[in-house]
């Protein structure tokens, strides 16, 4: 199913008139682009400590403040984008890759007891709480940021499986399926070739929340010590060491708080953007 | 996850809020809280090391032949006097009379000899046996007396009777005190909920002067963001060991708190694994040493509360040696030391305890050793992950560790202790040591013991910890200083 330029065209005009996709763009834009930038420039060196600087508030030196080891947190929150935006883009790779083909093969054999095993083995997994197993893996493996996004990636699996299966197991019905079944296709190519195209659209609006989802989550696993390890910057952990500084250097709090909500409200908003943009009733309702 | 910080912020501002509510005035209080970091796994002083468990009982519920004054002096206790043979041998301790377990049962001589038997056996948990290594016989000569007879003289006899882990307990009821503990201190047990609080209750029946409180209440409050709002909103009265010292400058701010700063015996060492390549090798050892900033890492993570320490002792001991000149900051040099022992793309494993000494101090140690050219791979771990991983285990390169037991140089002599030195010229020292009574030969040979393990750079000494502590500035009468392990509540008080 390509789509014609002009289609394109008025898609694009369409997201720009759309202010909740503007305004989430804008945002996760913003955190991406200071996370490639954090690549080549920060302020200061993220991991470098200055004990004689530590704990001062937000000046023109240190934009954002220092934290209780001196180090420049305009710069921590720029690499603890990196982290941030690297482990969720990558757990919810995972979650795609792999729950993707499972729910469209489970779709393609509906009915079957491959489909039971597969789909029933997904909702053990979604049953367990996901922040619970997250914890358990990086206790099991220990902390650092390759278990972090495996023990996320690992959850964002059903999600995607789920979604997959129910949105082809309605076009399973559809006529052009049954025309390329006439025609002789198989399962799977019918599933990469027809359904897959299809349900692009849904998939990257789910994908869009559980970005966020899975930037909150590395927050939290980072939060309780088993996130991205030192000298790694990470938001949450920032966090975590701003805890028992809150009354004496509350920006220690505050940046790397809003770092973690501006950029969750962005991707949501963004989701919720492209959720209109690309439901063909609202379309039509709109245009 | 944020949502627990952002409570704790709530929490905190709202016990900002409280302080400026005026306290309406009560009468003298008879009850007291106290605030302590870690829950002992047990309650029985002579079966577990964990330093938590003398932190609830010491001098509370438990007394020994000898204790320790908050200065560290040796002071008498079950025992009124005792008198020392000429060739330091035979020491013969008079009891007090009068004196009844918390169960009502009589405590004489025979209990005497009971608990030093008991720890001295080979089928003893005693966690420091050494204490009464060189006991050759206990001997009952009537219910107020006992005589001791050592093998050798040793000099420190009455001060390792003084430990907590010396402590007299009862035939009938030792088996049972690590849950229901039975001694004859000012404070009998009361109850213990598990994951909160011990409670003491007065023991009316106390042998010597009576204690002023009549119930004391131990909370295990780890979280220092939770200390710090219990003592704000006064369900705390005191927190001998604050965990958060960057807390210390608001309650010092505040008159309804008094800020105690006081010396423990906790020397904080980075500990190396000596029999692991390449810290066995010694240049590889100093490099490390030099390397650390240890005035960075007081101000760093402990707010300024610590003294720096060149070797494994206390610096308010009169035979303390300054060495800290010997492994001075120099990157420099540390860079040149791991050239010369042929080591490059060194990674080390860091693995840190859950206090903030070891926590915040590992940080800024690993950003340290970086700058020399040495990567660490930090793991925090929990205590008993690093009891058993570290201590027992010995699956670690670096961690950072507070020894808080007084004169415990004689760790190094242990083959088997968690950094692995056991030094036989080391060994030879702590032997001549515990044969040595004459004063100044002692001190000639602890600075000698304190110079060996600085010589051979056993570990990176960083600083004595401080015991910065917060209390109730109407709540007199606590311990200053630490030299052992305690909370001693015996002369605790509150003012009118």
């Amino acid at each position: 199913m390509s789509r014609s330029v002009a289609g394109e065209i008025s898609l694009l005009r369409m997201a720009l008139g759309h202010p909740a996709f503007v305004v989430g763009f804008a945002l996760s834009a913003l955190f991406v682009a200071l996370a490639l930038l954090s690549f080549v420039w920060t302020p200061y060196d993220p991991t470098k400590l200055a004990i004689a600087d530590k704990l001062q508030v937000p000046s023109l030196a240190h934009w954002f403040g220092t934290d209780h080891f001196g180090r420049d947190m305009f710069s921590m929150i720029m690499v603890g984008a990196r982290v941030s935006i690297a482990v969720a883009f990558v757990a919810v790779g995972i979650g795609i890759g792999l729950g993707v083909p499972l729910g469209l093969y489970a779709a393609a054999r509906r009915g079957s007891l491959v489909d039971e095993i597969i789909m029933r083995g997904n909702d053990l997994v979604f049953a367990f709480p996901s922040l619970l197993l997250a914890i358990m893996i990086t206790a099991v493996f220990g902390p650092g940021a390759i278990n972090a996004i495996i023990a996320i990636g690992i959850f964002n699996v059903p999600v995607f499986a789920r979604l997959a299966r129910g949105a082809a197991l309605a076009l399973w019905t559809r006529d052009f399926i049954l025309a390329a079944r006439v025609a002789g296709k198989g399962k799977v190519r019918i599933s990469a070739e027809h359904i897959l195209p299809n349900i692009a659209n849904l998939l990257i609006v789910q994908g869009t929340i559980q970005f966020s989802l899975a930037i909150l989550a590395e927050a939290a696993l980072a939060y309780v010590g088993l996130g991205a390890q030192p000298p790694l910057p990470s938001w949450g952990r920032m966090l975590a060491d701003a805890q028992t500084l809150i009354s004496l250097a509350p920006h220690m709090a505050l940046f790397p708080g809003f770092a973690i909500i501006v950029t969750v409200l962005g991707l949501n908003l963004m989701g919720d953007g492209l959720r209109d943009l690309f439901d063909p009733k609202l379309r039509r309702g709109r245009s | 996850m944020t949502g627990k910080s952002i409570a704790a912020a709530a929490i905190s501002l709202l016990a900002l809020s409280v302080a400026f509510v005026p306290a309406p005035a009560f009468a003298a209080r008879t009850d007291a809280s106290i605030g302590m970091q870690l829950e002992p796994p047990n309650l029985d002083p002579t079966g577990g090391a964990a330093a938590a468990i003398d932190e609830v009982v010491y001098a509370n519920l438990f007394e020994g032949l000898t204790r320790f004054g908050s200065d560290g002096a040796v002071l008498p206790a079950l025992a009124e006097s005792w008198d020392i043979s000429e060739d330091g041998l035979v020491y013969t301790f008079h009891l007090h009379t009068g004196v009844k377990f918390h169960d009502g049962s009589a405590f004489d001589a025979e209990d005497v000899k009971f608990s030093l038997d008991r720890a001295r056996a080979d089928e003893s948990t005693n966690a420091q046996k050494a204490l009464f290594a060189d006991i050759a016989s206990v001997e009952v000569v009537d219910p107020a007396t006992v005589k001791v007879t050592l093998s050798k003289p040793n000099g420190s006899f009455l001060f390792n009777m003084a430990w907590g882990d010396a402590v007299i307990v009862a035939p009938e009821t030792a088996a049972d005190n690590a849950s229901k503990p039975v001694g004859t201190g000012p404070f009998s047990f009361g109850q213990w909920v598990k994951g909160d609080r011990v409670e003491l209750e007065r023991n009316p029946d106390y042998w010597g002067e009576p204690v002023k409180l009549e119930k004391v209440t131990f909370k295990f409050i780890s979280d220092p963001t939770a200390a710090f709002a219990a003592m704000m909103a006064g369900d705390l009265d005191a927190y001998p060991a604050f965990p958060a010292p960057e807390n210390l400058s608001q309650f010092a701010a505040d008159p309804r708190f008094e800020v105690i700063i006081g010396s423990t015996e906790g020397e904080t060492i980075l500990a190396m694994n000596n029999k692991k390549p390449p810290l066995d090798n010694i240049k590889v050892r100093q490099a490390i040493a030099h390397a650390i900033d240890r005035q960075a890492i007081i101000d760093g993570a402990l707010f300024g509360y610590g003294t720096p320490i060149g070797t494994h002792f206390a610096p308010h001991n009169p035979a303390y040696v300054d060495l800290t000149a010997q492994s001075a900051y120099d990157p420099e040099q540390s860079k040149a030391l791991l050239a010369e022992a042929g080591v490059s793309d060194l990674t080390l494993s860091l693995k840190l305890p859950p206090p903030s000494y070891a926590r915040r101090g590992g940080e800024i140690i690993a950003a340290q050793l970086r700058e020399v050219g040495i990567n660490t791979e930090i793991t925090n771990v929990e205590w008993a992950q690093w009891l058993e991983d570290v201590f027992k285990g010995k699956n670690f390169d670096l961690t950072i560790v507070s020894h808080t037991e007084p004169m415990d140089i004689g760790i190094y002599a242990r083959d088997d202790y968690y950094f692995q030195y056991g030094d036989p010229d080391f060994k030879a020292i702590m032997a001549d040591l515990a044969n040595a009574t004459d004063p100044d030969k002692r001190t000639e040979l602890l600075q000698a013991a304190q110079k060996k393990i600085a010589d051979d750079y056993v570990n990176a000494y960083l600083f004595q910890l401080a015991r910065a502590g917060v209390a109730n500035a109407k709540l007199k009468g606590l311990w200053t200083n630490s030299p052992t392990p305690a909370n001693d509540m015996t002369g605790v008080y509150w003012e009118e």
